[in-house]
C-alpha cells in the first residue's frame, strides 16, 4: 500500500484507543465519558480498516460499519439515560450516580 | 512523488487525529469536546481514504459528524449549564491511577502486537479497483454478511425505541404516586 505500513496504523489506533480509555477513566461528566467511548470505538475501527487493506479482504470494512452502527445505537441510549438522569435533579457526575433506584 | 504526498497527508491526518483525540478528553466544556470529536472523525476519514475504504470514510462522516455529534450537541444544549464539567483541580489519586491504567492498556496492546507480528504484516496484499467501493460493500453485505446486515437493523430499531422510552417525560399520574 502507498504511504506507511500497517505497523504505523496499529500504533495510531492503539494511541487513539488509549486516549479514549484515559477519558473514560479520568472524566466525571457522563457526556464526556460517552465522547471518549466513541474515541475507543474509532481506534478499534482504524485497526479493522487497516487490516482489511493489509489482507485485501473487504470483511474488515463490513465489521467496521457494524461497529459504527453499534456506536450510534450506544450514543442514542447513553444520551437518553443522561437526559433521564438530569430530569431527576441529580448531579451529572458518574462518581455520584451509584444507585439504580430513581 | 506520489509516495511523498501520501506520507505528508498521512502525517498531517495522524497528528490531527491524536491532537483532537486529546482535545476531546481534556476540554472542560462538553460543547468544545463534541466539536473536537468532529475534527477527530474528519482526520480518521482521511486515513480511511488512504486505506482505500472510500465507502467507510463517507459513512463515517455521514453517521458520526452528521448524526451522532449533532445528537450530542442537542443534548448539551438541552442540559445547558448543567452539562459543564469543570476539572476538579489538582491531580487526584484517581486521575493518576487512570493515567497509569491507560498507559498499561497501551503497553499491553503494543506488546501483544509485537509478539504476534511476523513477516506476514510486512507485505500488503494486492487489491483490485473495486476494493472498498459502495458496490463491493453492498455485495458483501447482501452476500456473506446478510445476517449481520439484518441484525444491524434490529439493533437500530431497539436503540430507537429505547431512546424514545428513556427520553420521553414520565406520565403525570406516575409522578404523582412517586412523590
Amino acid at each position: 500500500m502507498s504511504g506507511p505500513g500497517i505497523a504505523a496504523y496499529l500504533i495510531l489506533s492503539v494511541l487513539l484507543f488509549t486516549t479514549g480509555a484515559l477519558g473514560v477513566l479520568i472524566r466525571r461528566s457522563p457526556l464526556i465519558v460517552l465522547l471518549a467511548l466513541e474515541l475507543m470505538l474509532n481506534g478499534a475501527n482504524l485497526a479493522l480498516i487497516a487490516f482489511a487493506r493489509q489482507l485485501g479482504d473487504g470483511d474488515g470494512q463490513i465489521f467496521a460499519l457494524a461497529v459504527m452502527v453499534v456506536a450510534a445505537s450506544e450514543a442514542v441510549v447513553g444520551l437518553g439515560l443522561i437526559v433521564a438522569v438530569s430530569r431527576k435533579r441529580v448531579d451529572l457526575d458518574v462518581d455520584k450516580l451509584t444507585s439504580l433506584r430513581g | 512523488m506520489e509516495e511523498v504526498l501520501v506520507w505528508a497527508v498521512w502525517v498531517v491526518a495522524a497528528s490531527a487525529l491524536l491532537g483532537s483525540g486529546l482535545a476531546v478528553v481534556l476540554f472542560a466544556n462538553p460543547f468544545y469536546s463534541a466539536l473536537a470529536l468532529i475534527g477527530n472523525l474528519a482526520s480518521l476519514a482521511v486515513l480511511y481514504l488512504i486505506l482505500e475504504a472510500e465507502f467507510v470514510a463517507a459513512a463515517q462522516v455521514l453517521v458520526y459528524a452528521g448524526a451522532v455529534v449533532v445528537m450530542f450537541l442537542f443534548v448539551i444544549a438541552y442540559l445547558g449549564g448543567r452539562a459543564d464539567a469543570p476539572w476538579a483541580g489538582g491531580p487526584t489519586l484517581q486521575s493518576l491511577a487512570a493515567i497509569v491504567a491507560a498507559g498499561a492498556i497501551a503497553v499491553e496492546i503494543v506488546v501483544v502486537i509485537a509478539l504476534r507480528a511476523d513477516d506476514s504484516i510486512a507485505t500488503s496484499a494486492e487489491i483490485e479497483g473495486a476494493f472498498g467501493t459502495p458496490a463491493e460493500i453492498g455485495r458483501l453485505f447482501l452476500g456473506n454478511h446478510l445476517l449481520a446486515f439484518e441484525v444491524t437493523s434490529i439493533v437500530l430499531l431497539v436503540a430507537a425505541v429505547g431512546g424514545v422510552v428513556l427520553g420521553s417525560a414520565p406520565k403525570p399520574e406516575r409522578r404523582g404516586s412517586e412523590r
